[in-house]
Order: C-alpha cells, then structure tokens, then sequence
C-alpha cells in the first residue's frame, strides 16, 4: 500500500487507482502491416522490471484520468508523476 | 551418498538420542567449476526438476542455485492446494500428471509430503458460475478427472460451515468437487525433493545469486553469481516471479507480469473444516492447516511489484467475503499475513519451454496456482531439457504461443481469477 500523487487531485492512496501497466508502448501505426513476431512484442511481451519503471495510472476512484508514475517495483517507491503526453523525467 | 531411509524405527532410534545425530538432508557444496545442467531457482519446481533430470534421464553432474535458501520463495508462501480440474484440454493433462505424481509422492520420496486428499470445492454464486461450473464439470470427466456437481443441499452436507441462506450478498448456488484433490505441506516438498536430489549428486547451492548469462553465438555458456562463474552448457531457469529479472540478462523478453499475491493464516483452532472451499465469483478460498489455522488466500494486486508486500484493501476484501460465506469465523484473529510474488501470463497458463538461445529454458509463469503443478512441472522440465524438446504434456505451453496466437486461455475457467 502506498500514496499516489494525481497530477489533477493530489496525494490519496493507492487504492483509489487502477494500475494500467507499462507506459510508453507505442500502438502500431500499420497494423495491418505487422509480424507475428510484432504483435506478440506489442501485446504481450513486458520488460516487467525490478526497479525503476515507467507506468500508466488511472484515478478510477477520483478524477478518472490517466497519467504516468515512474516507481521503484522493488520498495514501491514513487520517483516522479507526469501528465500523458509530458516528456518522461530522467530518473 | 545414500541416505538414511525415514521410517518408525528411525524415529524411534533417534529418539534415544534426543534427535540429536539426525543426517544431513543435503549437503552444502562449493560450486564446481562446470556442470552439465545448472537449474536457476531452489524452490520446489527447481528441486523437482533437478530431481527428475537425475532419476530419469540419468543425468548426474547437475546444480541447483537458490540466491536465498531453498523453499524460501513462493514454495514456503503459497496456500497448499492442489486440484487438476482446469477446463482446457492441455491444462487438465499438465495438472493432473502432476495430481497423479503427488498421490504416491511420499513413498517415493521416502519424505512424508502429508498429502490431504480432502478435496476441493469450487463454489458458484450466480447463473453463469452455474453453467460454467457444470460445463468445467463435463470436461473434467471427459479428460477422466474426478468431478461433481453438487448443488446448494450437497454443498452444505459436505462443508457444513458454509452459509448457504438465500439472503447473503452472493448466495451459494452450488459448486463442484474434485475429492482426489487437496494439501500438502508445502516446506516438506522443497525439503523431500532436496533430499532425493542431493542423495543422486545433485548440488544444492544455496546464498548463491545470479547476476548474469554467459553466452557466445546464441548459446549459453554459463552463469556469472554472487559465488563466481559457473560454467555450462544447459540452462533451465525456475525463478517464478523473479523470470523476466533472469530473462533480462539473457536479452529477452518474457510477456510475464510480476505482481503480489497475498495470504493469511489466522490463530490455530480445533478442526473445524475438513476441505479445501474456493470461491471465484467473491474471490476467497479456505482451508484448515494440520496445525489448526486457518489458511485463506487473498487475491494479486493489480501493479508490478516485487516488495513481497500487498495492499490492505485486498486483504480486507477477501476476508469480507470469508465472513459473508463463514459467518462462524467473525471472532477469528488472524496470526500473519504475508506476500509472495507471482509471475502471471496474458493466459493465465505457464510456460514450460525452450527460448531461441540454445541451451537456455524457461519454466515460468505459474501465476497464483503453481504449487499444485510442483511434481509434474518438475517432471516435465526435466525432459524438455534433457532431450532438448518438450515432453507431449507440456507442448502447448511453450513461448512461442504467444507469437501463433494459439494461447491456453485458461482466465475465465480457472478456479479463481487471477
């Protein structure tokens, strides 16, 4: 259990979110156009890491828009909080 | 070295002297410089697979290294049960393999695994669970797996704790049983398979972490750990939630997401429920220790995280529907709680596999429910590595299904979501 910060509404508890997976996978501009190899690394393939991660977060419970956390998967430590669209920090 | 055999007369021999001259279980080796097949992973699937590579495929110069001790991962945190009535084909082939290992496992192992065949009971709560249980049911006896549908009056006679009213939130509508189905000690199948590993030479090396992968020309070499460089030429990595940490440092990528889940036992009492009850629907499952606990597992959350450590609110919510469904439990305080990490696929089914790096295979993926599989995983990884292609039980769980599309979407029909 943790706090997050909503870029729109504040500090409130994790709870409150729908965590939405990795952030930054980019949707294939030609879909028609992909691999079987592709579409397993679109859909299906995560880095899944221990440490620092870049993710989106949904305030489900709150002001329901998405944005993006970078935390620490091994503590749960949240290192920054941007807005979609806003360049990822350097972490 | 053989070992001593277990029996009565061994327990009455060492009682004489105050159980203080017991033999070693295993042994605690230095590692050697090269082996033939190094497992990644000390816990019960790693053990069995290293287990199953020297009983069967006469393979003698194998390592199991664990960066903890042995059975200290999701082998010691799992809530014990073990049931094969999954619905699809090649999942009721996997888990019953393993179902039909763990009925004679004990004397095989000459380690007494306690093995509960109390059966499981997977409740429904609403119309849908009705068909989908029934349907589960039919294709559980179709594969030759024990099962029965039984309806709201038999589910009381055969739990009777259970709160069967029409008026809880989600009542019970009736459930099905798999009586072949159960516990085992969880701890003792880590410690029995390590025990009959290390009987036939296998070298348990524990405190010792991986920290890389030697390869050259797309195949493995050995691994580099906290112990020093291992040389090898065979692979097989069993690291459940940590996978895509391993994974990562062979270049590859898993489709595996690594989440908490949590469990609880509460303070020890007289028997008061002889069976293992699961619910899907209000996602709370139960079942007494031979200590007197009881063992209720909760669910994941829904973030990567590998803190060993969940949210509250998912504690709470499993433990609200434990009351609505066991109103006699209002009273029971709970002793510890506790999480592990699991690694989940987008099919919720495991993957048992080679990778496109020679020499290097995944068993993996195992999600909330791997512990069941622990014999039979063991048993199949075994020969996936040994003869370098899968066993025909485990085929289908291979890496490459996430490429063909050809998923073992076992989501919806597993016994609880995951």
């Amino acid at each position: 259990m943790f706090l997050i910060n909503c870029p729109f509404c504040g500090e409130r508890e994790q709870s409150e979110f729908k965590a939405g997976g990795e952030a930054h996978i980019i949707r294939p501009k030609q879909p028609t156009e992909l691999s079987d190899d592709e579409w397993a690394e679109y859909l299906f393939m995560r880095k899944n890491i221990k440490g620092v991660q870049f993710e989106r977060w949904n305030h489900a419970h709150g002001c329901r828009k998405w944005f993006n956390v970078v935390r620490d998967t091994s503590n749960d430590e949240i290192k920054a909080v941007y807005k979609m669209g806003e360049k990822p920090p350097t972490i | 070295m053989m070992k001593n055999k277990y029996s009565i007369f061994s327990l009455i021999k060492n009682a004489f002297s105050y159980h203080e001259n017991w033999q070693k279980a295993w042994k605690d080796p230095q590692p050697k410089k090269e082996y033939d097949v190094i497992i990644i992973g000390g816990g019960g699937h790693g053990l069995a697979t290293a287990y199953y590579l020297a009983k069967k495929h006469d393979l003698k110069n194998i390592a199991v290294v664990e960066k903890g001790w042995i059975g200290g991962g999701n082998t010691g945190r799992n809530t014990t049960i073990i049931r094969s009535n999954y619905l699809w084909d090649a999942s009721a082939g996997l888990y019953d393999h393993a179902l039909k290992i763990w009925e004679n496992l004990s004397q095989e192992l000459n380690y007494n695994v306690m093995f509960s065949q109390r059966g499981v009971m997977n409740l429904a709560h609403n119309l849908q669970d009705v068909r989908d249980l029934k349907r589960r049911t039919h294709a559980n006896r179709l594969n030759g797996i024990d099962a029965v549908y039984l309806n709201t009056q038999q589910v009381k006679e055969f739990c009777p704790i259970i709160n069967t009213s029409p008026d809880i939130r989600y009542p019970v509508l009736g459930g099905t049983l798999q009586r072949r189905a159960g516990t085992a000690r969880h701890d003792a199948v880590a410690w029995g398979y390590a025990r009959g590993a290390d009987e036939m030479g296998v070298d348990i090396i524990q405190n010792c972490e991986v920290k890389g992968i030697k390869r050259n020309n797309g195949a493995v070499e050995g691994i580099e750990t906290t112990r020093g460089l291992i040389k090898t030429k065979k692979i097989g990595v069993v690291a459940a939630g940590h996978s895509s940490v391993i994974a990562n440092m062979a270049g590859l990528k898993l489709p595996l997401e690594s989440k908490p889940l949590q469990a609880l036992v509460s303070e020890p009492v007289k028997p008061v429920i002889d069976t293992v009850v699961m619910s899907n629907a209000v996602h709370a499952y139960v079942s007494q220790s031979d200590k007197g606990e009881l063992v209720i597992g909760a669910g994941t959350d829904d973030y990567v995280s590998y803190s060993q450590k969940g949210s509250h609110e998912i504690v709470e919510g499993t433990l609200n529907a434990i009351l609505e469904l066991y109103p006699i439990f209002s009273r029971m305080r709970m002793l510890r709680q506790w999480g592990g990490i699991v690694d989940i696929c987008p099919d919720a089914s495991p993957i048992v596999s080679k990778t496109n790096i020679k020499g290097l295979y995944f068993n993996c993926g195992w999600g909330t429910g791997g512990f069941k599989a622990t014999p039979g995983s063991g048993d199949l990884f075994a020969h996936t590595i040994a003869n370098d292609e899968p066993h025909k039980l485990n085929a289908a769980f291979n890496l490459n299904r996430f490429i063909s599309g050809d998923l073992v979407d076992e989501h919806g029909a597993a016994a609880v979501a995951h």
